[in-house]
């Protein structure tokens, strides 16, 4: 019992993270209908930013409270991962709208061995090591088995997606930048008919996942205190996963999606086995997209001639 | 992007022109300080306790921001591709130079003085050929683009398609030997086995793949599953049960075409993008299985000495029962090289063929049909499942081969070998010849795969650069930023024009845009 509620409070904290990637995939999948591939490299290259900041802050700028640190680190990342996925889109999607179907696809494969290869011959191949932080724990229960525990960091990364998706929700439902985000996304050439700027409604799409994915790599360099290089593929993938899970297209399912693949993945890592937690995210990827395609909370998809 | 409305620039706006360019410079400038200030300007290494400390690179920030506002600026001021590349280059010609001079203090200021005299040509001769090109705008009016169906003469076409073909096979024949003749075995090693042999496995890969996304219009991700199918077929049933290459080889590629039939089964009710992404997890899974079942892949650790390839029972030894005592030469490596050399080209040779044969059978018109509409395909009676089926078992099969191949070459296998990368650079390949076509898919892999390795070869960069810089570190950076590039000047590949299976009086080569690419 112990195991189970300690493995629960792991998979929320994971999931969460993968709940802030996948509403990146959603978002851009629902506007223009495409696997935006390089999405879990910039999620790579958001914590490596965040990273990056960290060290300036607290080496060269002499920050020495770690709470202001890393609420500057934030909102630095999200504005420097914007900006790179904004000039990404610019480049390397832009110019393929209208082109046929699998271009902006292959166009993302090679954007995401470019930001992978980019960050690495910048960086170095090494893993970069942060020391632990927040490293205090709640004791949730005490006097079974093992005491159950909350760490500090895990109740950060909760709040901080909790309170941004409440703000980030509100964007979306309440603003006209949201309203014509939704618009674009119901019918794009209608939407243009009534005015409305796709191209920048798109940019503006890609630049909030890209927020999103900028507060879920500074939460997993939180978590895990370490990058590197090569950390986006499977998040990304996973964050895919959960997307696809909760429907493509709805973003209160890409949260919810990505809450279950935390889940999954945490308890099959406990109870199964920690070799094969990756096929056991890759196997409810395929199992849904078989026997379930729209999702949980998605539209189901009409086929037409 | 450059306004297009302002390329018909009358003298008069020149200035408003060139503020614009300005702008323009600015602006890319600025995003790129934005962009390169966390990750280019601040280095993070860890030094020997594992503690990271920042590096300051700020001049990289510098040269970047300056190198990317100028070739801006000189991609605004001129309307001509041809002139904006010269510029461009001369741009970093001179930005090189003076990089040189600040940085590689000993550098020789005749090659300083050189590269700048080279790129002040370079502008010159961008701004010469921008105005050419405006003056020739101005007296002619350009013809109406001729309706893109009749784009290419009908016979000439395909007679310069077969010509093209017959010279490739003729060049790919006697590669070997050329070089052999030319540099001797010991020089010539290194060009058949890491260009030649290496090549023509991906295009093997590649016109393997292109039966499953050029032909059946089925995008599959996780197409280097099949070729670790086939590798490690060979490399446990030859280290476990001493079976033959010769034997491993059609077991290989039956073993993955089996595979190939089980992945496809449960994912053909799927579409387009989703497909794409089952087949990347089914490459995963496969992955992490060979990694992970220790007991019967060794894991990482990889198999050894997996036995090498025999001329049909004659090892490349210089043993007595060897290949060259038995043939009364003098024994040198080499040959086991050319032997590989000739085989992959044959197994490749024979995908092609097989593919080209089956185009004009039932089944692979029923491809062409799917990929083109796949509810006219079951409105008209053609079994789907079945379709898609053979697609996949028949490319999934081509993949064994071709992975038998790598095993009996490498002697030595593991999991790195079949990471999604491989799965990313084959379907790159097919994508960049244009999908369906096998001249543009072998085109694609030669400048991919032979391109990548030239990088190896640049070492004189060193000089300049220093002796840390090593140009093959930036080969998948190179890689990845040329298929955005690709995409977006030629997103239907090379070979921009198909020639159809089946045609009413005359055939006409077709152009890409009109094909289909298929939903899955």
């Amino acid at each position: 019992m112990e195991n189970f509620l300690q493995q629960l409070i792991n998979g929320i904290t994971l999931g969460s993270i993968y709940g802030l990637i996948a509403i990146g995939y959603t978002m851009v999948f629902g506007i223009i209908g495409m696997v935006n591939f390089a999405h879990g490299d910039v999620f790579m290259v958001s914590a490596f930013i965040a990273l990056i900041i960290f060290l300036a802050l607290t080496q060269l700028l002499g920050v020495s409270s770690i709470y202001v640190a890393i609420f500057i680190v934030l909102l630095a990342s999200m504005l420097l991962t914007s900006l790179w996925n904004w000039t990404i889109e610019r480049v390397a999607y832009r110019p393929l709208r209208g082109s046929f179907r699998l271009a902006p696809l292959i166009s993302a494969i090679g954007m995401s061995i470019f930001l992978m290869n980019f960050v690495q011959a910048v960086q170095g191949p090494r893993n970069k090591p942060l020391p632990p932080m927040f490293n205090e724990v709640i004791h949730v229960t005490s006097g079974g088995a093992f005491d159950v525990t909350l760490a500090y960091k895990q109740i950060i990364i909760v709040a901080v997606t909790a309170v941004l998706l409440a703000g980030f929700w509100y964007l979306v439902q309440k603003t006209p930048l949201g309203r014509a985000q939704r618009a674009v996304e119901q019918d794009r050439r209608m939407a243009a008919l009534l005015g409305i700027d796709v191209d920048r409604t798109v940019s503006i799409t890609f630049v909030m996942g890209a927020a999103l994915a900028a507060v879920a790599g500074t939460l997993y360099l939180v978590n895990y205190g370490v990058v590197s290089f090569s950390d986006g593929f499977t998040p990304g993938v996973k964050a895919f996963t959960a997307a696809v899970l909760g429907g493509i297209g709805s973003i209160p399912g890409a949260v919810l999606g990505g809450l279950m693949i935390g889940l999954i993945e945490t308890l099959w890592a406990a109870y199964v086995s920690n070799d094969y937690k990756n096929v056991a995210a890759f196997s409810v990827l395929i199992i849904v997209l078989i026997f379930m395609p729209s999702g949980l909370l998605g539209k189901p998809e009409v086929e037409k001639v | 992007m450059p306004d297009a409305a302002a390329s018909d620039a009358v003298p008069s706006k020149t200035q408003n022109r060139f503020i614009a360019a300005l702008r323009d410079a600015a602006f890319v400038g600025l995003i790129t300080a934005g962009l390169s200030f966390p990750l280019i300007a601040l280095r993070a290494e860890a030094d020997m306790n594992n503690h990271l400390e920042l590096q300051q690179r700020w001049s990289w920030l510098v040269s970047a921001t300056i190198a990317m506002a100028a070739s801006r600026f000189i991609a605004s001021i001129f309307d001509r591709l041809v002139a904006r590349i010269v510029g461009v280059t001369g741009v970093w010609l001179i930005l090189f130079a003076g990089g040189t001079a600040y940085y590689a203090t000993d550098t020789h200021p005749g090659v300083i003085a050189g590269c700048v005299l080279a790129g002040l040509i370079a502008i010159g001769l961008a701004a010469a050929l921008n105005r050419s090109s405006v003056d020739a705008g101005r007296t002619e009016t350009r013809p109406a683009e001729p309706s893109r169906f009749y784009r290419l003469d009908t016979s000439g076409g395909s007679l310069a398609g077969n010509l093209i073909s017959i010279a490739a096979l003729g060049c790919a024949i006697a590669f070997p030997l050329v070089v052999l003749a030319w540099l001797g075995p010991q020089g010539s090693l290194k060009w058949i086995n890491n260009y030649g042999v290496q090549i023509l496995i991906y295009v093997m890969l590649g016109w393997g793949l292109n039966i499953v996304v050029g032909l059946a219009g089925l995008l599959d991700l996780g197409y280097v599953a099949f070729y670790a199918v086939g590798c490690y077929a060979y490399a446990l049933l030859a280290t476990k049960f001493g079976l033959s290459f010769w034997l491993c080889l059609p077991l290989a590629g039956v073993l993955a075409a089996f595979w190939g039939i089980l992945l496809g089964f449960p994912v053909l009710r799927l579409r387009g993008d989703y497909l794409a992404i089952v087949t990347l997890a089914f490459g995963e899974i496969i992955n992490i299985v060979l990694t992970n079942w220790v007991d019967l892949t060794n894991g990482d650790a990889g198999i050894p000495s997996i036995p090498r390839i025999t001329f049909f029972g004659l090892p490349f030894t210089a043993a007595d029962d060897g290949f060259a005592a038995r043939f009364g030469i003098e024994f040198s490596p080499i040959h086991r090289n050319i032997f590989l050399f000739y085989l992959i080209l044959a197994l490749a040779l024979l995908t092609n063929f097989v593919t080209l044969r089956l185009r004009r059978l039932p089944i692979g018109r029923a491809w062409e049909a799917l990929r083109e509409d796949e509810i006219a395909c079951r409105s008209l009676g053609i079994n789907t499942t079945s379709t898609k089926l053979t697609a996949f078992a028949l490319g999934a099969m081509f993949g064994g081969f071709a992975g038998a191949f790598f095993a009996v070459r490498q002697g030595f296998v593991n999991p790195n070998s079949f990471t999604f990368s491989e799965s990313a650079s084959i379907l790159a390949m097919v994508v960049l010849g244009g999908m369906g076509s096998q001249i543009g898919v072998a085109l694609a892999a030669a400048v991919m795969i032979g391109g990548t390795e030239l990088l190896r070869e640049l070492d004189f960069l060193k000089v300049l650069f220093g002796a840390a810089f090593d140009p093959s570190q930036y080969r998948m950076l190179i890689f990845g930023f040329g298929m955005v590039a690709m995409m977006i000047w030629k997103p239907r590949g090379l070979v921009s024009t198909r020639s159809p299976s089946i045609f009413l009086k005359q055939r006409k080569a077709i152009a890409g845009a009109l094909v289909k690419e298929g939903h899955g």
